[in-house]
C-alpha cells in the first residue's frame, strides 16, 4: 500500500443527541465527552483508530441538522466537510428519529459524499415498537447501512469491516420534482470547479441562499462567475417564497419511499417510565417542586453541606492544618533565610499558605461536587427540561430558557458559564447574561462559604437569598428594558429521559474539574504573588485603606476591606476572608448579612474579568465590572439602612 | 356547467351585495359602469341569473346560489390575502378581487378548510357559508389553527409553517417539524410541548402561534 503523508480521515456527521462521541470513543478508545444538552459539544474532538491493519484519523463533528448552517457549531460541522475531504463519513443517526434524520443522509448522498449510514440506538427504537430491515434499507438507499447500539458496542464489528471494505462514492441522487430539478441541472451545469460537495449540492446550497458557497463558488470559477450569477439570481429570485420548504418537502418524500419496507411502526405500549418522569418534570405542578427538590439536594447538601462542609473540614481542617502544614511551612522555612522569600512562600499570602492551600483544600472539594451534580444531572437530560419550564420567567429578563444553561453552570464557575454564554443565540442575550453572571450568580466556591456563613444567623440566609433573587431579576428586567433587540425566540429539543451512566458521570467531572483546577491554580498563584507584592511594598495597605470608608460606609469593620479586595482576585477568598472575621468575632448580624450580600454582588474574580473581555470586547467587559462594582456597594448600602432602621436581623 | 368570465362574476357579486345585504330591489346599470350591450350581462341574462329591465338590473331567484358562492369566492380570497399573504389594503383589495376568480372545482373549498371556515371577511361582512363550513360544524373538528389552539393531548398533521424568521423555520424543518408530519401536543404551559415522531419539542408561544395544525378527524 501506499504511504500517505496524512493519513485517510473518518469524520462522524449527525444531529446532537444520537451517540456521535460514544461511536467516536468506541472506535478511537479515547474519551471525549459525551453529553445530553444540544449542542454542548462545540470543539471537534480527533482521535486515532486502526481498522484491517489500516489507521486512520477519526474526527467527531459538533452537532448538525442539516448541511444549509444555522448555528455557529453546524458551521464548523459543515466546514470540516468542506476542508478535510473525508475518505470515509459516518452518518450517525438516532434509529427511533430515523425519518427526520434521513433528509440529511440524502443531502449527503446528493453532495457525493463517501457515505455509511450507522443506524445508532437501535435497541430502545425496537423497544418503542420499530421493526428495521437494514438490509432493505440499504438497498434503497444505494450506501452501506449498519445497525448499531454503541454505548453496548454493539455493532462494532460490522462497522469496522464495512469501513475498510467500503467502496466507492455513492450513488447518484434520486432527482427531485421536474421543474426543481430543471432549476438545480441548470445551475450544476455551470460549476466547473471540483468541490467538495459536489457539483448538486453545491448548487442546491447556492439557490437556498448560502453565502459562504456562493463566495466559494465565486472564489473558485474566477472570470466564469459572472455567467453564472445572473442564473443563480433568476433562479433565487423565482424561488424567493417556498424553495426551503420545497426542498424539505422532496425529502421528506423521498425518505418515506427509502423507508418503505425497511420500517415498520407498531403501536408500543403504555409509556415507558422515562416518559412519566419526563411530563413530571416538565409541568410546573410537579417540575417546580421537582427542582427545589433537585437544589434542595444537589446543591444545598450536597454541595453546601457536604463538598462545602464535611470535605472542606476535612481536607482544609484535619489533613492541612494538621498534618501537611506544618511539616510544609517548616520545610519551606527551612529553605530560606530571607524575609522576603519566606513570606512568598509561607507567609500570610504566600504561594503555599493561601494560593495552593486554597486551591485544593478549599476550593477544589466544592467545585468537584458541584461539577459532579452538574454531570448527573446533564446526562439525565433535566436541563432542557428545566429550559422550557423557566423560559416565561426568562423572557422577563430578555433572555430565552436557553440560559439556563449557563446560570446553572455559573452555580459551579462563573468564569466557564461566561465563556458557554456564546452559545445563546444574539448579542443583547449574551450581554445580559454576561452582567447576571457577574452580578447575582455566586460561584460555587463562594456559595459553600457564604452559605456555611450565613446558616449561622438564622435569617440572614433568607434576606441573602431574596435580594439576590431580587436583584437577579430587577437587573435582568431592565437590562432587557435598556438594551435594545428583540425578545429571543425560545425552541429547543428536548431529548428523552435517561439513567445517566457512572463512568461517563466520573469521567465528565474529571475532566472538568482538571480544566478548572489547570485554570485556576496558576490563577491562584498569580494573586498570591500579586498580593504578597502588594504586602511587601506597602501598596496593599494603601488599597486596602482607600476601601475602607467605602466599606464603614456600609457599616463594616476596616478589617472587611481586605476580604474586597481579595475578592476581585478570587470571588472564594473575599467569602474566605468574611469567614475569618465571623470567626474572629468582628461582624454582627447585620453586618455579616451586608457583608456577604455586597460580596457575592461585588466584581467578579479576576479569571471571570478576563473571559468577559474575551468573549464580549473590553469596553462591555469594563462597563460592566462598574457597573457591577457600583450596584454591589448601594445595594450594600440601602441594606444596611434596611436593616438598622427596621432592626430585623438584630 | 359553463364557467362563468370573470366579468360576470363581478357583476352578479355587485347585484348580489346590493340585493341582499344593501336591501336594494336591483341596481342601475350605470352603477356598475355597464354599457346596455355589455357581454358579460347578456351572459347573465342568457342563464337567466339576472333581468334587465331598461336601465335596471336585477338578480333573478335561479342566480341567487351562483351569486352567493362568487360573494364568498371574493371574500375568502380577502382572507387569504390579507391573513395568510399579508398583503394590506387597497393592494390586498386588487389581488383578491383577480384571485377569486381562480378559486373554483374544489379551491374554494379548501382554501375555506385552510383559513379554518372564516364567518366574516376582513372589513366585517358576513362570508356566506359553503357545504365544507356545515360538514366542518358537524364534525366538531378544530379545523386549521395555530398550534396555541389545541388541548393538551390533541394530535393533528401540520398544515403550514407561518414563521416570519426564515433561519427559525428552516430549524424547525431540519428537526423534522414539516407540512404534512404529525403532531402531538403534550404540554402548553409553561412553555408547549409537543412530540414529532418519537421526538419532543419545547417552543414558546411566539413560535406556537405560527405553527398550524390540520385536524385529522
Amino acid at each position: 500500500m501506499r504511504e500517505e503523508v496524512t493519513q485517510p480521515k473518518i469524520v462522524l456527521v449527525g444531529n446532537p443527541n444520537v451517540g456521535k462521541s460514544v461511536l467516536f470513543n468506541v472506535l478511537t478508545g479515547s474519551y471525549t465527552t459525551v453529553s445530553n444538552y444540544p449542542g454542548t459539544s462545540v470543539e471537534v474532538s480527533s482521535g486515532r483508530c486502526r481498522i484491517d491493519g489500516r489507521s486512520y484519523e477519526v474526527l467527531d463533528t459538533p452537532g448538525m441538522y442539516s448541511l444549509m448552517p444555522i448555528t455557529e457549531e453546524e458551521r464548523v460541522a459543515r466546514k470540516i466537510l468542506l476542508e478535510d475531504r473525508p475518505e470515509i463519513l459516518l452518518h450517525v443517526v438516532d434509529a427511533r428519529n430515523i425519518e427526520r434524520m434521513l433528509p440529511m443522509t440524502l443531502q449527503l448522498i446528493e453532495a457525493g459524499q463517501p457515505l455509511i449510514l450507522v443506524v445508532n440506538i437501535l435497541d430502545e427504537a425496537e423497544r418503542l415498537g420499530m421493526k428495521f430491515d437494514l438490509p432493505q434499507l440499504q438497498q434503497n438507499l444505494g450506501i452501506p447501512v449498519v445497525g448499531t447500539v454503541m454505548k453496548r458496542r454493539q455493532g462494532l464489528a460490522e462497522l469496522q469491516h464495512v469501513i475498510s471494505n467500503y467502496q466507492g462514492p455513492p450513488p447518484p441522487a434520486v432527482p427531485y420534482a421536474a421543474d426543481l430539478e430543471t432549476d438545480i441541472v441548470r445551475l450544476a451545469g455551470f460549476l466547473t470547479a471540483d468541490y467538495p460537495l459536489g457539483p448538486r449540492a453545491t448548487a442546491i446550497l447556492m439557490m437556498q441562499r448560502d453565502r459562504e458557497v456562493e463566495e466559494m463558488v465565486q472564489l473558485e470559477e474566477g472570470e466564469g462567475f459572472p455567467l453564472i450569477a445572473p442564473v443563480l439570481h433568476s433562479i433565487k429570485f423565482s424561488r424567493r417564497a417556498d424553495l426551503n420548504l420545497q426542498i424539505s418537502l422532496e425529502r421528506k418524500r423521498h425518505t418515506r419511499k427509502m423507508l418503505d419496507g425497511a420500517l415498520q411502526q407498531e403501536i408500543a405500549d403504555h409509556p415507558p417510565f422515562s416518559e412519566r418522569l419526563s411530563r413530571l418534570a416538565m409541568n410546573p405542578i410537579t417540575g417546580v417542586p421537582l427542582l427545589l427538590l433537585v437544589l434542595y439536594f444537589g446543591l444545598y447538601q450536597f454541595v453546601g453541606n457536604f463538598g462545602a462542609g464535611t470535605l472542606v473540614d476535612f481536607l482544609e481542617g484535619t489533613l492541612f492544618e494538621e498534618y501537611i502544614n506544618p511539616a510544609a511551612i517548616s520545610f519551606l522555612n527551612g529553605l530560606t533565610d530571607i524575609y522576603w522569600l519566606r513570606e512568598l512562600l509561607a507567609g500570610e499570602y504566600g504561594l503555599w499558605t493561601l494560593g495552593v492551600r486554597y486551591a485544593i483544600a478549599l476550593i477544589l472539594p466544592i467545585v468537584g461536587t458541584f461539577f459532579l451534580v452538574f454531570s448527573i444531572l446533564e446526562d439525565t437530560g433535566y436541563f432542557p427540561r428545566l429550559a422550557m419550564l423557566v423560559d416565561r420567567v426568562f423572557k422577563q429578563i430578555g433572555l430565552s430558557g436557553r440560559a439556563v444553561i449557563p446560570m446553572v453552570l455559573g452555580f459551579g464557575c462563573d468564569t466557564m458559564a461566561t465563556m458557554v454564554t456564546r452559545t445563546l443565540e444574539t448579542r443583547r442575550e449574551r450581554v445580559i447574561a454576561t452582567v447576571l453572571l457577574a452580578l447575582a450568580i455566586p460561584c460555587s466556591a463562594q456559595l459553600g462559604v457564604i452559605l456555611g456563613l450565613l446558616s449561622a444567623v438564622p435569617g440572614s440566609l433568607l434576606v441573602w437569598l431574596l435580594v439576590m433573587i431580587g436583584i437577579f431579576l430587577l437587573i435582568g428586567f431592565l437590562s432587557a428594558q435598556v438594551l435594545p433587540g428583540e425578545n429571543p425566540v425560545f425552541y429547543m429539543e428536548i431529548p428523552p429521559m435517561r439513567l445517566p451512566q457512572l463512568r461517563n458521570v466520573l469521567v465528565k467531572t474529571l475532566t472538568r474539574m482538571q480544566s478548572y483546577f489547570l485554570e485556576i491554580l496558576p490563577l491562584f498563584l498569580v494573586a498570591s504573588v500579586i498580593l504578597w507584592a502588594g504586602k511587601m511594598s506597602g501598596l496593599l495597605d494603601i488599597v486596602v485603606d482607600g476601601m475602607t470608608p467605602v466599606v464603614t460606609a456600609l457599616g463594616l469593620p476596616p478589617q472587611a476591606s481586605a476580604a474586597f479586595i481579595f475578592g476581585f482576585f478570587r470571588r472564594d477568598f473575599g467569602a474566605a476572608g468574611l469567614y475569618d472575621l465571623q470567626t474572629a468575632g468582628l461582624l454582627s448580624p447585620t453586618q455579616l448579612t451586608v457583608a456577604a450580600v455586597t460580596l457575592t454582588l461585588f466584581v467578579p474574580c479576576i479569571a471571570q474579568l478576563l473571559m468577559m473581555k474575551k468573549e464580549r470586547g473590553l469596553k462591555t467587559a469594563l462597563s460592566i465590572f462598574f457597573f457591577v462594582s457600583l450596584l454591589a456597594f448601594a445595594t450594600g448600602w440601602v441594606l444596611n439602612k434596611f436593616l438598622l432602621t427596621t432592626g430585623l436581623l438584630s | 356547467m359553463e364557467k362563468l368570465t370573470p366579468l360576470a362574476e363581478e357583476i352578479l357579486e355587485s347585484l348580489w351585495i346590493a340585493t341582499v345585504e344593501e336591501k336594494a330591489v336591483g341596481c342601475l346599470l350605470s352603477d356598475l359602469d355597464l354599457g346596455p350591450n355589455d357581454e358579460a350581462l347578456a351572459e347573465l341574462v342568457k342563464l337567466a341569473y339576472v333581468e334587465k329591465r331598461g336601465d335596471r338590473l336585477s338578480l333573478r331567484k335561479e342566480g341567487r346560489p351562483e351569486a352567493e358562492m362568487t360573494v364568498r369566492r371574493h371574500r375568502l380570497a380577502e382572507r387569504l390575502m390579507m391573513d395568510i399573504l399579508n398583503i394590506q389594503g387597497e393592494k390586498g383589495n386588487d389581488q383578491a378581487c383577480e384571485f377569486e376568480h381562480l378559486l373554483h372545482e374544489g379551491v374554494d373549498t379548501k382554501i375555506c378548510t385552510l383559513l379554518n371556515h372564516p364567518t366574516t371577511c376582513p372589513h366585517g361582512k358576513p362570508i356566506p357559508p359553503g357545504t365544507c363550513c356545515e360538514e366542518a360544524r358537524a364534525k366538531g373538528g378544530f379545523g386549521v389553527v395555530p398550534l396555541t389552539e389545541l388541548k393538551a393531548g390533541q394530535s393533528g398533521e401540520i398544515a403550514y409553517l407561518a414563521i416570519s424568521d426564515g433561519q427559525k423555520m428552516q430549524k424547525l424543518m431540519n428537526m423534522g417539524v414539516l407540512p404534512g408530519n404529525q403532531l402531538e401536543l403534550v404540554q402548553r404551559f409553561p412553555s408547549y410541548v409537543f412530540k414529532v415522531g418519537n421526538s419532543q419539542f419545547a417552543v414558546d408561544d411566539m413560535l406556537a402561534r405560527e405553527i398550524h395544525i390540520r385536524d385529522l378527524r
